[in-house]
């Protein structure tokens, strides 16, 4: 019944071929893919600018002297008045004030290139970039772990729930889940740190590791310390996270499921889980992707909210320190790392989406 | 007219429901579709075309249930199976390999994040597991052929390709199974003029190498008058006149079936003088007591108003009309 | 459209819930004061950190103040916080967003890049170093600031939808009468956004309320008022959990929670309408009435049975 060759063919196309199909598809759309991937990059790269002028921006032009302010708040403080290194450190790290304004950016730009953050005010005379080097890897681990399992989590929760809507799962998740995305996340942490660690004693009150047991990441008793201490925080992060992408991944699969090509699935007499995962899922995921990378910066502040509620030695217990330190050069350090971070993140959400989605690549 | 019945539809009704009570979309359909045969099915949007598909496939979505009726289907080899009483898990075995469907809007029912080659493959090794991929691939190629589209587009992604290629290609997917039965839902609407002829001239092509029936619907009569063996002509729910093409064109018995006759101009006619049919479609929630038609009927009468008229066989076609009751004395009038 | 979005039940819940909570925040200190004796900012040196009890129906604080009242008070703090920022959000979102996707042309690229450069950024680290610069700084200033940072979304939301009402026939036609741009924005395409923008106002609110809580909770909110956010952050720097206090971080964490469920009590209703796909009525309606048609089967007999295990 298999023709070989078809006599009946129509050979006389009404089409035209699509727009820029001269070289044949696979060149032209890896050159497509390219070319949107740079324009991102180029996007990202100028916010990027956007954001570090802004840092040098803001404390030239707030209302007072930033390092006079400085000055006082460390005296309150200490009780005594600043030493002489204190005064000058103050007044060079909003620039040195007998050069103008183009030498200071330029300066600070300079700066950046080596890390150089300045010296912390609270913790004189420690660098800032020592300071944010220490904590920086606990926030990436607490963050990325709990946004991975968590984006994960909901949105194969959520797939699942979308496939059926209307089911025994869907119709006790789908309330519960509303109001936990509406919890503030240092707020719950506060509940959770009372419960479990307070009243159930399961957890440990606060820290990032046994201060008992040496430092050092060669030491399986440390390693274990830190998944004993990050558990809690972890925990409290990935139940408010994953309530955000249940809620959307649901909605877009709802959606999704009743498109004609996900219906024709089914026609074909495809196995279910083909049609869900092939055909409807695939496709959903797509705005997640997106709402990932839109949401990496909110993601971002309640796990540094969090790390300050467990006391976590991450960004977030830097942040808080350096706020009521008043400790600028490390919270306009902190300030960088965050903006920097979330602009990577979406960066590398781009690029999934790239690859997930072929009709990013033709776009011109 | 002598071959075997490949599905006997009888008594077919589809229920919308709404917390506010049902409307049935479709009520009491009957038909015999015989092998190799092209039954249209005409009427205006709204009529239960577009939800008689999805119940023949038993692809309904909710709040669509089927209500009542059975569906028998006579597979070439084997005892005849009621699809309506089939478990979801014995109907996927029998899925494209003896039922398969053209959806109307071709850009929606290509996955847009597959290439056109993988939405064959994936189908054709489903259903024979001994298919490898390259040889699957090698079908998929012959398949496209087959309606005018090169293999070398296969890894292409649907949005690279044109809206007629879509099209046809969807034609190629239905017959990637070789299936017995190929039910079409508006194929042609999204696609321009000249394209509608190729694809139609294909489908008769198909038809002729490889035997599928089809069950063509649209709400264009005259393009049914060119394809169809048979032709259903559907208002409110219900096949209110069925007959061969020729039949129905040329002594059109329901006064509906004339007027819809009437708003088309023929393609290969003289050109008659054109007239609308005035009103429009009922609320299925609310049904009338009597004939659905009976309020936009150029003949409507008190008989009209009292029941439904069932199909009743007059001359070559079955017509549901009280004007060939031979009980009413109105009947004499017919035409 | 309004009309049914307003009917549904959980909209009208939603709304109830602003409802309440904004006439608890304009009455706050008449509330605490008259309805509850205490003032919130009163000491009852008899009762400090106390447990729910005992004249004091959800206890008291460590400096010994009402936590009722204070929850009361703190309606103000949050609530204004969030309705300022969200009016001056909203707004900006407004004055961005709908002329962009009027104009077009080069206007429109170089906003949608400034949109999308501030859209990028994380607003909550904006808000941070900017609410850090001048820390102390009064309730409106932090309004301000969360404002400042807040609008981008919603400009972008509001360009998209402006540019599809450019588009369509009613505004077509007006320009070919040759009315003014500033006419046709006023009269024409604003009153069909309207329902976007009041959606988009109660969101604005309580991402504002999220806002000034995380700032107090980081010690950069306003100094002059008590807010939820105050509170909790006054809970945390003074050991509530150590000792136990869960009744001094609750109830205002709570009050937030509620309030971010009703921006999405009314959300969903507006989905419900927008998208009505997203409703899962219909399937609970087919799967009862598979259901009664299985039990009807069953009442017949055994005869029937052999079709009940089918599935839609």
């Amino acid at each position: 019944m298999r023709p070989a060759a078809d006599p009946d063919a129509i050979r006389t196309t009404t089409d035209p071929p699509p727009a820029g199909t001269a070289p044949g598809p696979a060149p032209r759309k890896r050159r497509g893919a390219l070319r949107y991937f740079r324009r991102r990059l180029g996007f990202y790269l100028f916010t990027a600018w956007a954001a570090v002028s802004l840092n040098f921006v803001l404390p030239r032009f707030m209302p007072g002297n930033p390092a006079d302010t400085l000055l006082r708040d460390l005296q309150d403080q200490t009780g005594q008045a600043p030493t002489p290194e204190q005064v000058h450190t103050a007044q060079t790290f909003f620039g040195d004030p007998t050069k103008d304004l183009l030498g200071q950016y330029l300066d600070y730009w300079k700066n950046l290139a080596h890390f150089d953050f300045g010296v912390s005010v609270t913790n004189y005379p420690t660098p800032v970039s020592q300071l944010v080097g220490q904590a920086l890897p606990w926030t990436v681990l607490l963050v990325g772990t709990t946004t991975v399992l968590a984006w994960v989590l909901g949105t194969a929760l959520g797939a699942y729930m979308g496939w059926k809507p209307g089911s025994r799962f869907d119709a006790i998740f789908a309330p519960t889940t509303t109001f936990l995305h509406a919890v503030p996340p240092f707020w719950l942490s506060l509940v959770a740190l009372w419960g479990f660690s307070y009243k159930l004693g399961w957890f440990p009150v606060g820290g990032g590791y046994d201060p008992k047991v040496p430092f050092s990441l060669n030491n399986v008793w440390f390693v274990l310390s830190v998944l004993k201490y990050g558990a809690l925080p972890a925990c409290t992060l990935v139940f408010v996270g994953f309530n955000g992408w249940l809620f959307s991944m649901r909605n877009v699969m709802v959606t999704t499921v009743s498109e004609d090509y996900v219906l024709l699935a089914r026609a074909k007499g495809l196995a279910a889980w083909r049609v869900l995962f092939k055909y409807a899922a695939r496709n959903a995921l797509l705005p997640n992707i997106t709402g990932l990378a839109m949401a990496i910066g909110g993601i971002l502040g309640g796990t540094l909210m969090t790390e300050m509620v467990f006391s976590y030695p991450g960004l977030g217990l830097l942040l808080m320190k350096a706020t009521t330190g008043h400790d600028f050069p490390v919270m306009q350090a902190v300030f960088l790392m965050i903006t920097l971070a979330v602009l990577v993140a979406n960066l590398i959400a781009d690029s999934v989406y790239v690859l997930l989605d072929p009709r990013t690549r033709d776009e011109g | 007219m002598t071959d075997p019945a490949l599905l006997q539809v009888d008594g077919l009704s589809v229920d919308y429901l709404t917390p506010q009570g049902s409307a049935r979309a479709c009520s009491d359909i009957s038909f015999t579709l015989r092998r190799g045969e092209i039954l249209g099915v005409a009427g205006e949007s709204g009529s239960g075309k577009s939800t008689l598909i999805t119940a023949l496939t038993r692809l309904q979505r909710p709040p669509a249930v089927t209500s009542a009726g059975r569906i028998v289907y006579h597979p070439a080899d084997g005892e005849p199976v009621d699809l309506v009483a089939q478990s979801e898990r014995a109907l996927r075995r029998r899925r494209w390999r003896q039922l398969a469907i053209v959806m109307q809007s071709a850009m929606d029912c290509l996955n847009p994040v597959m290439r056109l080659g993988a939405q064959f493959t994936d189908v054709l090794r489903t259903h024979d597991p001994s298919l490898d991929r390259a040889a699957a691939w090698q079908r998929a190629g012959e398949l496209v052929r087959m309606v005018g589209i090169a293999p070398d587009r296969l890894p292409a992604y649907p949005h690279e390709l044109s809206g007629g290629m879509r099209q046809r290609s969807l034609i190629a997917l239905a017959l990637a199974c070789d299936p017995d039965l190929v039910v079409m839902d508006e194929p042609t609407t999204a696609v321009d003029v000249v394209m509608q002829r190729q694809i139609l001239a294909q489908v008769l092509r198909l038809r002729e190498r490889f035997g599928f029936a089809v069950v063509f619907v649209t709400h264009d009569l005259s393009l049914l008058l060119e394809l169809a063996d048979r032709i259903a002509i559907m208002y409110a729910g219900r096949i209110v006149e069925i007959g061969s093409s020729a039949d129905l064109y040329h002594r059109p018995k329901h006064p509906y079936t004339k007027g819809l006759r009437d708003s088309f101009p023929p393609l290969h006619a003289p050109l008659r003088e054109l007239s609308g049919i005035p009103g429009s479609p009922p609320d299925l929630r609310d049904p009338l007591p009597g004939c659905a038609f009976g309020p936009r009927c150029p003949r409507a009468h008190a008989a009209c108003e009292q029941a439904v008229p069932p199909l009743r066989t007059v001359e070559a076609q079955d017509v549901a009309c009280v004007l060939y009751d031979p009980q009413n004395p109105e009947a004499t009038a017919h035409a | 459209m309004l009309n049914g979005i307003l009917r549904k039940w959980n909209v009208r819940i939603g709304l109830g819930i602003f409802a309440l909570a904004l006439l608890v925040a304009f009455l706050g200190p008449w509330v605490a004061q008259s309805l509850i004796g205490w003032s919130g900012h009163q000491v009852d040196y008899h009762a400090i950190g106390r447990p729910p009890g005992h004249g004091h129906l959800l206890g008291t604080n460590t400096a010994g103040n009402d936590v009722l009242a204070q929850t009361v008070l703190g309606a103000r703090g949050s609530v204004f916080v969030g309705l300022v920022s969200a009016v001056l959000a909203t707004v900006l979102a407004a004055a961005v967003g709908v002329p962009s996707g009027f104009v077009g042309g080069r206007y429109d690229r170089v906003m949608t890049a400034f949109t999308n450069v501030f859209l990028t950024l994380p607003s909550f680290a904006l808000t941070l170093i900017v609410a850090g610069y001048v820390q102390g700084a009064p309730w409106l200033m932090i309004a301000l600031i969360i404002a400042v940072f807040e609008w981008p979304g919603g400009a972008r939301y509001l360009r998209s939808q402006t540019l599809s009402l450019r588009g369509r026939d009613f505004t077509v036609a007006m320009r070919m009468v040759g009315e003014t741009r500033l006419r046709l924005v006023f009269f024409e395409v604003m009153p069909h956004l309207t329902g976007i923008i009041s959606a988009m106002f109660l969101r604005a609110m309580v991402a504002g309320i999220f806002a000034e809580a995380g700032l107090a909770f980081l010690g950069i909110g306003s100094t002059d008022t008590i807010s939820w956010g105050t509170m909790i952050a006054d809970a945390h720097s003074q050991s509530a959990i150590l000792n136990g206090q869960w009744w001094w971080f609750v109830p205002p964490g709570l009050c937030i929670a509620v309030l971010g469920m009703a921006t999405a009590l009314v959300n969903f209703g507006i989905d419900e309408i927008t998208n009505p796909r997203l409703s899962a009525a219909g399937r609970r309606l087919v799967k009862k009435f598979h259901a009664a048609r299985a039990a009807g089967r069953r009442a017949a007999g055994p005869a029937a049975a052999e079709t009940a295990g089918r599935s839609t």
